[in-house]
Formats: structure tokens, sequence, C-alpha cells
């Protein structure tokens, strides 16, 4: 099982605590931990990554074993101490970002 | 006796606040989606209880809510927003040309026959429509693909489509303004469009009386006269008698004619209010006084409201989608400022006080009034 940490509007959203567990079929990969995260909750479509060009939304960032996964390719193997569940997946909310002009 | 539910997007959720018909003592909910943008709340005409929200962040983009009971319980619809082929090029802040790209909904308009129709006002500039009670978003692209896209501009605020009118007399014509593009109409239920923006002066742009590349920053109509449309431009407080075929300024004596909000009196079509703000780089009251402005003639002759607003060191703004009427007799006008107070007058506007003084920043603020 694949852990992810979620930010705390997307657990509202999703209505769910801080951590979700997905199944994922091996290699896992960024892009298949996150559409396994969508399948389950499908609120969170568009909300972590564009809905049609797939990317990244440009104030969230991806975190894994003490490292910056933000920039790697989705379709990476993501590490093993992920793949086991011994490390989450971490979606982070970059502390930049905010308010428009309204 | 009637109740009146009002309905308060925030830049920190939303809040719904309610009263029965004297419009004296007020309950507040929420806030709802805490933390969250909440750009427009609206009822639909057809069934109250359904409500349609426009939540969002720059973090996590756009969601849309919709409440089936009034607010009590929400449910996330969808939220895909994605233009109709491929987009073409408007205007950016420096005169060079950049593709249209989804920002954020900032104005949701329920249809006036059917509570699952509502359309939704965009940035980048669209107009979108679902008919599944929000699940499903298709683009109206006759609007964008009207052929003036290249010449349209984004507003401090971007380059939103922020007002959608429905003539509840003729179906199938809708009235859309955007900043900076102007007013559009169509009388084909969106199929095509076209400018509707003569009489318009603007210098912002290099024809100051082009067919688009105005500012308009609110439209409002009386049901009864859709005809008669009241504008707040840029600068400039004007009036149509033709459906928008032409428009004449009727700013008169007003302290100032700059300001975002423009509402229509429920019961006299030529009664109309503004919130004059002192100019396009300075988004203040005039002299630090919060002063709603009633026109009693549909314009050019107008009367500063002041009891009960503060009349010293006020600074806050009153943005576009932030005034509404009730229909009670006598009507009640409300309005929230990014100051995070909602006033409320139960007379028309002769005398006002705050629902709430301590909301965050308002940004819109619609008003039901319901069946006791």
């Amino acid at each position: 099982m694949i852990r992810v940490l979620l930010p705390a509007p997307l657990r509202t959203l999703a209505q769910v605590g801080s951590e979700v567990a997905l199944e994922v079929k091996v290699p896992a990969t960024q892009r298949s931990v996150l559409d396994a995260l969508e399948a389950r909750y499908p609120m969170l479509r568009g909300t972590i990554r564009d809905h049609v060009t797939q990317q990244r939304r440009p104030f969230l960032r991806f975190f894994a074993c003490e490292e910056d996964l933000s920039h790697e390719s989705p379709d990476a193997p993501l590490p093993d101490a992920v793949v086991s569940g011994a490390e989450p997946f971490v979606v982070i909310g970059a502390i930049a970002g905010g308010l428009g002009e309204g | 006796m009637s109740n009146v539910r009002v309905l308060v997007g925030t830049r920190k959720g939303a809040f719904i606040l309610t009263s029965d018909g004297k419009r004296e003592h007020w309950d507040v909910s929420g806030p709802h989606f805490i933390g969250w943008e909440l750009y427009h709340v609206k009822g639909s005409p057809v069934d109250p209880n359904r409500l349609y929200a426009a939540q969002s962040t720059s973090w996590f983009g756009q969601m849309i809510q919709r409440s089936n009971d009034g607010g009590k319980t929400w449910e996330p619809v969808g939220n895909k927003f994605t233009y109709d082929g491929v987009p073409g090029t408007h205007q950016h802040y420096d005169g060079t040309l950049r593709p249209w790209e989804f920002k954020r909904v900032w104005h949701l308009e329920p249809s006036l026959t059917d509570a699952d129709t509502v359309y939704a006002g965009v940035e980048d500039a669209a107009i979108f429509r679902s008919t599944d009670a929000g699940q499903t978003w298709q683009e109206l692209p006759g609007l964008r693909g009207h052929g003036s896209g290249p010449r349209w501009a984004p507003g401090a605020g971007g380059m939103c489509l922020h007002t959608v009118l429905q003539d509840p007399k003729e179906p199938g014509r809708i009235f859309i303004a955007i900043s900076a593009a102007g007013v559009f109409r169509t009388d084909d239920a969106g199929k095509t469009w076209q400018p509707i923006n003569r009489g318009l002066r603007s210098q912002h742009i290099p024809d100051p009386e082009a067919d688009v590349g105005h500012c308009v920053h609110r439209i409002a109509m009386h049901p009864s006269r859709p005809h008669t449309l009241f504008m707040q431009k840029h600068w400039d407080v004007m009036r149509s008698d033709n459906a928008g075929d032409s428009w004449q300024e009727i700013s008169g004596n007003l302290p100032t004619d700059f300001g975002f909000v423009i509402d229509v009196h429920a019961h006299e079509p030529e009664t109309i209010y503004v919130v004059p703000i002192k100019s396009d780089s300075e988004h203040v009251p005039p002299d630090g006084k919060l002063r709603v402005y009633r026109s009693r003639t549909g314009g050019h002759e107008w009367e500063a409201l002041t009891k009960g607003l503060p009349q010293k060191d006020c600074y806050v703004n009153v943005l576009r989608d932030a005034m509404a009427v009730d229909s009670l007799d006598s009507c009640g006008v409300y309005f929230g400022t990014t100051g995070g107070q909602v006033y409320a007058s139960a007379n028309a506007g002769d005398s006002w006080a705050p629902i709430v003084r301590d909301l965050p920043g308002v940004l819109s603020v619609e008003v039901q009034t319901l069946p006791g």
C-alpha cells in the first residue's frame, strides 16, 4: 500500500484523514498514484493536476524520502520506501500562493 | 411573513445570513469552505433551496459546490471547464497576445426556468453552461468565437466574465459583461453573440469609442423592464433603453463616477443604487465616507445615503458582485465591503446597519426572499 499525505483543504474536500492508503500497480509512479487517488476520490480531480494537461498545479509540490520529486517525470518510478509504504508520498501546498485581486 | 437569506462569498469562505421579514435580527452560519475564496454563491429562482457556489484557491484551483437544502449541506460537483476547440488569443496587460487559460469562476447564474441549468462566467473570459446541476460544463463558444477576442484585455482583476443577466420576457436573450471587453448579447440562447457597447467611451483603449475593449464593471436590470439596462463602467454610470443597442451617460451629480456595483430597486424600475469609489488608482470611498448613492429618476440626479454608514476614516471597497436587493416591501438593499462588513437597509437605502462587521473581505452578496 502506498501512503499519501494530503494538505488540509484537500482532506476536507475528500472527507479523509491526513493520510490515505492506496493500492497501486507496480511500477508505482507519480502518475499511477495520482490516478489511483483520483479514482478513489473523484472530487480531487483538477485540484492536484490540471484536468486536461495532467500537469501538477503550480502551487503544489510532491515530496518523499526528504526529496523534492516535483520536477521528476510523472512516469519515473517512485522510491522503494514509498512503494513499500515505509515512507509517505506527500502532496503539499507551496508556501507561496494565495489571493487574486478579486 | 417572508424570510430573507443573504448569501455572502468572501476571501476565506462563504457565510449565510438569515432573518425574518423585519430584517432586524440576523443569524449567521459559516464559514462554509473555510480558507477558500468564494467568488460567488447564488440560489435558483426555481428552487430556492438549490444553491451553487464557486470555490477556488490558487493552490487547488476551482471547485463548484451545490446545496439542495439552502446551504445546510453541500456536495462538490463538476469542476472541469475546458474551452471549446483550440483556444484563441487575447491581449495581455502589455498588449502582447496570450492564449486563453482557465483561471476561475467569477459568477454563477442559475436559470430562470430550470433548477438544474446554471451559467458560469469565468476568467479568462468565457461563458459555460451546465444542464445537469453542475456535474458537467460546456462552453457556449460563440461568445469567445465572436471574432473580437484578440482585442479583449484583462482588467485589474483579470479578464473575467462577471455578469450574466437573463431576459425574463424573451427566452434566449442573455446579456453578459466582461472586463475589459464590454457587454455582449445573445438572442438565440448563446449560439451567437454581438457586442453592444455603442455610446461607451473609454480612454484606456486606442479608440475610445471602439466596439469592444471597454472595462464594464457591472450591469443590472429590473425584470419588468429588460430592455432597460444600467451600467457601472470603469468610469461613467450609463443606461440603455434599447437592450444595449446604445448607451447614454447618467453620472449626473455623483461625486465620482468610478465604482463597481450597481443595482435596481425591486419595485421601482427607475430607482438605482451605486457606491462611488474615488478613482481607478484609489479604490476607496471619496473623503473616507462610505456613501451609497440613489437615483429615483433612472440616473442624472443622485442623493447620498449615509445614515448608519461610516462617515469618517473609511477606506474599504465594494466589489462588483457585492450588492443585491430583496423583494420585500419596503425593498431591502444589501452590500458587502472588502473590510468584511455586510450592510443592510430595510427601507430602500434610507438607513443602514451592519449585519456583520468582521468577515473576511466580501467578494459577493446575493439575496433570496423566501416564503415564511
